[in-house]
């Protein structure tokens, strides 16, 4: 009972704060000076991404998008740890087989949306998308192929290595913006070419690739790790 | 407009709280956690709203010159999309330390979990 009462007054605490802030809320009629900093035209023709965010996330929040990549590879790494195969001979548990319309459906699927992540991660400066969506499309097209065949082999080697590969080159590529440009991230270490073509925007495509590969690569690797936990129970 | 999802995402964060602090099941509890976070990111979202703007993308519709007055905040965007992400890597955590504690007790209810109760 008194448990209950705290949680009652916690949920109704949170319900005044809310309401004060939504209260207090009055919309926005103009962008404030950050955004308009973000927005203006010269620094638009700077960057020369045509999707906004894509230049926010990738350029000048570069750092936090490498932070986040760092979260993400954390994350792999414990559930890899935690999930560790066993090295006792592994007796499979018998997986019910998956109906033959989840089977051709996942044959015609698996590659389109293979593509569909590959084409999202490529326009990441031009249009809504980037490394991270593309990423995750790609390991949703893993999880289809999973969910066909339960006994899939996933080559966790190769995982490992394109994630290694494309961390590094990130990283490299932060360097290079040091070296060659403003500062870490720059993206203006190659040429801009014009706003809305797909060549465009410096290193921000490059950046999206590699993000995508790694987010790729780690979201499939926790999946992986998934599966055989799964298979050895 | 932006208050409809303002206050939807408020509501949302309340309900994900209500479901982490009430419910027995562990993975009822993750699922409170996701909702708790899809809550914030909506809130987010609403904050970037300016009233009559449109995707802070360039294309035909917004041209370079105009695109202080059209497009919205595009901060918060990306903010957002790094919750999601973080978002992400803290529901697999927690399932897999589900998965572990299962493992051991073959139960996911809370209460059995008492070790270093006293």
């Amino acid at each position: 009972m008194v448990r209950n009462s705290f949680r009652l007054i916690i949920l109704v605490g949170l319900l005044v704060i809310f309401s004060t802030l939504v209260w207090s809320f009055n919309g926005n009629n103009e962008l404030n000076s950050l955004a308009q900093f973000y927005t203006q035209q010269e620094n638009i023709e700077a960057v020369n991404a045509a999707n906004l965010v894509s230049a926010v996330v990738v350029t000048y929040r570069g750092f936090d998008t490498l932070g986040e990549v760092t979260i993400l590879f954390l994350t792999a790494s414990i559930i890899g740890f935690f999930l560790k195969k066993k090295l006792s001979d592994t007796q499979r548990k018998e997986v019910r087989e998956s109906s033959d319309i989840l089977v051709t459906a996942s044959k015609i699927l698996v590659p389109v949306m293979i593509l569909f992540g590959v084409y999202v991660i490529i326009n990441g400066h031009l249009t809504p998308g980037g490394g991270f969506q593309g990423g995750a499309i790609i390991a949703s097209a893993m999880v289809l192929a999973l969910l066909a065949n339960p006994h899939m082999k996933f080559n966790h080697q190769l995982f490992n290595v394109l994630e290694s590969i494309s961390g590094v080159s990130f990283v490299l590529m932060g360097i290079a913006g040091i070296v060659y440009a403003g500062g870490f991230l720059d993206n203006r270490i190659l040429p801009g070419g014009e706003v809305g073509t797909l060549i465009s925007a410096g290193a921000i495509p490059l950046i999206y690739i590699f993000i995508g590969l790694k987010v790729g690569s780690e979201l499939s690797n926790i999946v992986g790790n998934l599966q055989v936990t799964q298979n050895e129970q | 407009m932006e208050y409809i999802s303002m206050i939807t995402g408020f509501l949302l964060v309340l309900l994900g709280l209500w479901g982490v602090l009430t419910q027995k099941n562990i993975i009822k509890i993750i699922i409170g956690f996701s909702i708790f976070d899809t809550g914030l990111h909506i809130v987010l979202v609403s904050i970037a709203y300016l009233r009559g703007g449109t995707a802070p993308v360039i294309d035909k519709a917004v041209k370079v010159t105009e695109a202080i007055e059209k497009v919205v905040d595009p901060v918060p965007h990306a903010l957002v999309l790094t919750a999601i992400v973080i978002g992400l890597g803290v529901t697999a955590l927690m399932l897999v330390y589900a998965l572990k504690l299962y493992q051991n007790k073959k139960t996911l209810e809370v209460q059995s979990f008492n070790d270093l109760k006293w």
